[in-house]
């Protein structure tokens, strides 16, 4: 199997509400500026894969609906559903689809139009209807348990997460497409609405509309496009159970897929240390809590240690492992674009194009997608 | 060109019935008529699942072959207390407190509400069981909380 490669990044600006362009348009916004950034033409493009949770606008056949936007008409489209991790699996699936050697440039794209309906009446739409919709629904509930979850077990305090998510939005100040800018203090998440204990509104990701297109080529069509490639070096996913009760997700020590995951991509890639070997991350974190969780996940700090990296600015911009110089997605949240932006934000990194959020001389670098009962991809790039 | 953005406010009221299946009839059956909390065994790892399930979700292989009957008390394993309102997917008004019980005797957690109780008070490890609904129709809100005991 030869290499494969993103050739081509564009996002749209991620607002709370884009009342400016419907679907079809802000589609295409991502779609013009990701094939404008690879030089390339719809007529290049061999196949398309287009990501979004259609049951979060309320219409079905999404793949149908934006094919005028997408530029997918007469070609082969495949349109993927998998809940938060549906913008980091359209990105697999276009790695997946161009190794397979059956097509040389394929256009993926992730949208989400959230502010077209009612998000939470969606999410809660996700659980088990018999068993688990009337008293576990939505997304605040479930991410509130793990994080006092992770409290018990750490004694971890509302401030440490707090820290995270002022560390979060101090990056996307940076991000010109960020949804937040918000200049926020660690005593203005504290004093948020409290949410769902520990979880305040400052600790949770918006809700945002938006899309974000990449091109993925083979070894050869890539450097023809440019010289300026981010290669895929391993990809991994993992899924956990579908019920909250006996799901990953309820255990605050770690995010079990997101664990087992990126082990294998680390092996894959031949990453022995990945601490000291990754440049930059774009880790999925739906919260502070969350990304607290996580960290203590991905194989970079014993259990119990992200709350120290975060405040010793270990992760930070000027830190040795610079997490989410975006913002991630306690700043921007469209949600079947959100895992997507993980990928292109690392492999704007990779390709040294993330203007004032860059990181100096990246040459490995990690996106994290998660979604669903604790569902994980994970993709590790390289110049 | 019009600076002004169209929108278009509309509704979809999509009525839903939803299947509990072979193993959900005979629990929710057995929950509404005899106030039983029902849960299966994989005759493979032996674990006893709750919710129950047909088919283990671990081994995957035979099918579970074994009906167990429960205590309905249990311990809370984690919680949280709702404090936002969301009226449409809540099942009773906030603040109230939400958990993963294991009940005693099974392997799995069941989501539930935590109630009677001061929400200040709730722990992890704290024993609790239900008190069912006294009108029951055959769903998981038969047991209308689980409260410590």
């Amino acid at each position: 199997m030869g290499r494969v490669g993103i050739v081509g990044i564009g996002q749209t600006q991620f607002r709370s509400k884009r009342e400016d362009v419907n679907s079809v348009e802000l589609v295409n916004e991502a779609v013009r500026a990701a094939l404008a950034d690879a030089q390339l033409t719809i007529k290049d493009i061999d196949a398309i894969i287009i990501g979004n949770m259609e049951h979060f606008e309320s219409i079905n056949y999404s793949e149908m609906w934006t094919i005028d936007g997408s530029g997918g008409y007469m070609k082969p489209v495949m349109k993927i559903t998998t809940g938060g991790t549906t913008g980091s699996t359209i990105a697999c699936a276009g790695f997946y689809q161009v190794s397979s050697g059956m097509f040389d440039r394929v256009l993926v794209i992730g949208w989400e139009h959230l502010s077209e309906s009612d998000t939470t009446g969606a999410i809660a739409s996700c659980s088990d209807p018999i068993w688990e919709r009337s008293v576990m629904a939505g997304a605040v509930g479930p991410l509130a348990i793990v994080a006092s979850e992770y409290m018990r077990i750490h004694g971890t305090t509302e401030e440490d997460a707090a820290r995270v998510a002022v560390q979060a939005h101090k990056n996307a100040l940076n991000n010109p497409y960020a949804h937040l800018h918000l200049d926020i203090t660690v005593d203005d998440v504290l004093n948020s609405a409290m949410l769902s204990y520990p979880m305040k509104l400052l600790d949770m990701c918006p809700t945002s509309d938006g899309a974000c297109a990449m091109v993925f080529a083979e070894d050869k069509s890539a450097r023809e496009i440019t010289d300026n490639v981010a290669w895929v070096k391993s990809v991994a996913t993992r899924h956990d159970t579908a019920f909250f009760g006996d799901g990953g997700l309820k255990h605050g020590d770690k995010l079990r897929s997101l664990y087992l995951a990126t082990e294998e991509a680390y092996t894959r890639a031949g990453i022995k240390n990945p601490f000291k070997e990754l440049d930059v991350i774009e880790m999925y974190e739906p919260s502070s809590w969350s990304a607290l969780t996580w960290v203590d996940s991905l194989h970079i700090c014993e259990p119990g240690e992200a709350p120290k990296l975060f405040e010793e600015g270990v992760l930070s911009m000027k830190g040795e492992l610079p997490l989410n110089p975006s913002g991630g997605v306690i700043s921007t949240n469209p949600i079947g674009a959100t895992g997507a932006v993980r990928v292109a934000e690392a492999a704007l990194q990779i390709r040294g194009m993330a203007d004032r959020r860059q990181v100096p001389d990246v040459e490995l670098a990690m996106a994290t997608g998660f979604g669903g009962s604790g569902w994980s991809d994970v993709m590790i790039l390289e110049r | 060109m019009s600076d002004e953005y169209v929108t278009l406010s509309t509704k979809l009221a999509m009525p839903y019935r939803y299947v509990a299946g072979v193993i959900g009839s005979k629990f929710f059956t057995e929950l509404r008529d005899n106030k039983k909390i029902l849960a299966r065994r994989c005759p493979e790892c032996k674990r006893v699942i709750m919710p129950p399930r047909e088919y283990c979700p671990k081994c995957f292989s035979v099918k579970t072959d074994e009906w167990v009957e429960l205590s309905g008390e249990g311990s809370i394993e984690s919680f949280t207390i709702i404090r936002y309102t969301e009226p449409k997917i809540q099942p009773v008004e906030p603040p109230y407190a939400v958990g993963v019980i294991k009940l005693d005797g099974t392997d799995g957690g069941l989501t539930h509400i935590i109630g009677d109780v001061d929400l200040d008070k709730i722990e992890v490890g704290m024993r609790v069981k239900a008190v069912f609904s006294d009108e029951r129709r055959g769903n998981i809100l038969d047991i209308g909380y689980f409260k410590p005991i």
